[in-house]
């Protein structure tokens, strides 16, 4: 089980860089960091797994039951906000692209080589 | 001193929430004052911060959630002076940034006041805090708020493609770190550094462990352009408005050393110490490499911003390796460093916004000769060159020294060469570029340079000698930072603080406060010692034979410069096309080489 995870974590992360390694197209390689950044959200959720717990929610539960780990559900949250900003930026560029030179090819906006 | 910890992040970023909802009603002036003022303000409280963490380090618990019975839930700010004075340092170089943009940047003056603003709180909370989830969210915020800078010229290709590398490099290192610190926190339970260091501290480093501080430092050379993480550096200074280079070269850089500086010392110390040897080999070598590499591509470069950059990746490959040497001396050294190279690499970006305006260009060989009735840009950028060869007693002498010193009782004598020789080159082609374009020496054609588009300039009505005065500041401070006395001792000092993981976990943990530790410092003068002298004379020497070279190698005799380029012309070939400007490679390199830095730890350590 836990096996599995890490090895979905370590694919979910490569197929994303490897889409925004061979991208053609601005949107698609925004869209592949958030495939590689969902292979973050996935270590953290498992890792604060814990089978037969419940949620973290604290009300009129009794003191001593299981639940799963709190902290990673808030730092995955915070990775949410966090990246969705990234993503949003690198699409605002993207589009700035597109309106400039009519292409969102990487390879088509080339002027910063050497 | 608690209370005011939070103040250099919390007034930028209140101020830059004021002018984003007062952005329509407040006249232009005003919102530049208040920017000006914010940035001041905070550069001001991370100076009171620094003097009082040379007693004792400072803490401040978020929400009044202290540690309880040595066990730390809250999230703090701890402070020691190191990371004070990077934060003064980067708040410093905001508010010289801001300055400057007074009459430089009127277009769109707003959004980018508000940007400046969030950057420079930003790396304030990079420098200050105490926490490794909070470490990755001031890492992005850092990034997010300098993308939007980089990019900032959206009228043009290059700020867009420029930024749009920076972005996607840098996010996928954010990535990486963020790995990392997930798999600490499953074997810790804990994301406050000291908190960390105290559960590893006395286990035997496991692959877990070795795995997640490998994660960790790369994802952070990716921001401290770290060859093979370095192409997006040079790509989004190329294209930055110079105010925003100043801050990228000056100090988001160097945060990235200094916080793989942070998490080696606080956390990982106490497991990986039976394996110093092997950090230290991949690093330094990863360091030299970035030094050596990067000085000899600012030698092939003739767009000057680019020239720049490169010389920032070599220096930062300097930082690297002191960092590597895991000894305070070292460490020291490379403090000085940070500082003396902050200052003028910033006041060379100013210089070039002078130049932009005008000859409305920045490319060498198109200038050439075109500068010579600006004399006193001529000389700042001379000052700025001089002071970045590293020659005693000015500029960057006291950081090559320390390094140096650290380096010859780690028995890794050679670094002070390396040191050397790249910040000679570096300072050679600055010297090259300015003698060319200031008194229009040397050959007008070098088929040696990268071409280059034209680059626009943007303002019309801007105030020249206010710029020049700006620059002038930085690059006379920057000079100056070797000879400040006091500072060798004080910098030592830090370190050494910087250093003790035990003090350090026993102050936060514990809220014990060792001593008063800056009560048996003196003001003593700098001590220049022969060996380190006669680096920086070489390394000015190798200044002046770069300079020459670049000018005139065309008057070298015939056989000589055929037998060169045969030689060298393919290698060279090859590093040039590796900065090919397209995103997808850059990724490739960078996965390549965390891959490899992660292998190399995880099968030997």
């Amino acid at each position: 089980m836990t096996i599995l995870v890490y090895a979905v974590v370590a694919w979910v992360f490569a197929i994303g860089i490897y889409g925004a390694i061979i991208s053609r197209n601005l949107i698609h390689l925004a869209l592949c960091l958030t495939v590689t950044q969902s292979s973050t959200y996935i270590l953290l959720l498992a890792l604060g797994y814990k089978h037969g717990a419940r949620a973290p929610i604290f009300k009129d539960v009794k003191l001593g039951t299981a639940a799963v780990d709190p902290v990673v559900q808030s730092l995955t949250l915070t990775d949410v906000v966090v990246s969705v900003t990234v993503i949003a930026l690198v699409l605002a560029l993207a589009l700035d692209v597109h309106r400039q030179s009519g292409s969102i090819d990487p390879d088509d906006i080339n002027t910063l080589n050497g | 001193m608690s209370w005011a910890l939070p103040l250099p992040v919390a007034v930028p970023l209140i101020a830059a929430a004021l002018l984003v909802m007062g952005g329509a009603v407040l006249p232009r002036p005003v919102q530049d004052a208040i920017a000006i003022a914010a940035a001041a303000t905070a550069t001001a409280f991370a100076l009171v911060i620094l003097a009082a963490s040379e007693r004792h380090d400072v803490l401040h618990w978020f929400g009044g959630w202290h540690p309880h019975g040595g066990i730390a839930l809250g999230i703090s700010f701890t402070v020691d002076p190191l990371g004070a004075g990077m934060a003064a340092l980067a708040c410093g170089l905001d508010l010289i940034a801001l300055v400057y943009s007074w009459t430089f940047m009127r277009r769109q003056s707003q959004t980018f006041n508000v940007l400046m603003l969030t950057l420079g709180g930003a790396m304030a909370g990079f420098a200050l805090t105490g926490d490794i989830f909070n470490m990755f969210v001031w890492f992005e915020l850092t990034g997010v708020s300098a993308y939007a800078l980089a990019g900032f010229m959206v009228e043009d290709l290059g700020p867009l493609q420029g930024a749009i590398n920076f972005a996607v490099t840098n996010t996928v290192g954010a990535y990486i770190v963020l790995m990392g610190i997930a798999l600490l926190y499953a074997r810790t339970d804990a994301l406050n550094l000291a908190q960390v260091g105290r559960t590893l501290e006395h286990r035997p480093a496991d692959r877990l462990v070795i795995v997640a501080f490998a994660l960790i430092a790369t994802g952070l050379m990716v921001r401290a352009a770290i060859v093979p993480f370095h192409f997006w550096l040079a790509d989004a200074h190329a294209a930055s408005p110079v105010p925003v280079c100043t801050l990228l070269s000056g100090a988001v850089v160097t945060l990235g050393i200094f916080f793989i500086t942070r998490v080696y010392w606080t956390a990982f110390a106490g497991p990986l110490h039976m394996h110093e040897d092997g950090v230290r080999d991949v690093l330094v070598t990863l360091g030299v490499l970035t030094a050596l590499l990067g000085a000899v591509v600012c030698m092939l470069q003739r767009h000057v911003k680019r020239l720049l950059a490169y010389s920032t990746i070599s220096q930062a490959g300097l930082m690297l390796f002191g960092v590597a040497l895991l000894d305070p001396r070292s460490l020291a050294g490379v403090a000085a460093l940070v500082l003396a190279h902050g200052l003028l690499k910033g006041g060379l970006f100013l210089v070039c916004g002078i130049i932009l305006v005008e000859l409305r260009d920045i490319d060498e060989l198109r200038l050439h000769g075109a500068g010579r009735r600006l004399h006193g840009t001529a000389v700042l950028w001379l000052l700025g060159s001089i002071g970045l060869v590293g020659i005693p007693p000015v500029g960057i002498f006291l950081g090559r020294q320390l390094l140096g010193e650290g380096a010859s009782e780690q028995g890794f004598a050679w670094l002070a060469a390396i040191g050397a020789i790249a910040s000679g080159i570096c300072a050679g082609a600055m010297l090259r570029a300015g003698a060319r374009i200031f008194l229009g020496w040397g050959a007008k054609e070098d088929d040696l340079l990268s071409p280059e588009p034209d680059e626009q300039t943007l303002e019309h009505h801007v105030s020249v000698r206010l710029m020049a005065a700006v620059a002038g500041v930085v690059i006379v401070l920057g000079l100056a930072a070797s000879l400040v006395p006091g500072l060798e001792a004080r910098t030592q000092l830090a370190a050494e603080r910087f250093a003790d993981t035990s003090a350090y976990r026993a102050a936060v943990l514990h809220g014990a406060a060792h001593g008063d530790a800056a009560a048996h410092l003196s003001f003593s003068f700098l001590t220049v010692d022969t060996a380190s002298a006669l680096y920086g004379v070489a390394a000015l020497a190798i200044a002046a034979a770069t300079a020459a070279f670049g000018l005139w190698h065309r008057r070298l005799p015939e056989g000589f410069r055929r037998l060169g380029s045969r030689v060298l012309w393919p290698p060279v070939t090859v590093v040039r096309n590796a900065h090919s400007g397209i995103v997808g490679d850059y990724l490739l390199w960078l996965s390549a080489g965390a891959v490899a830095v992660a292998a190399v730890w995880a099968l030997t350590l």
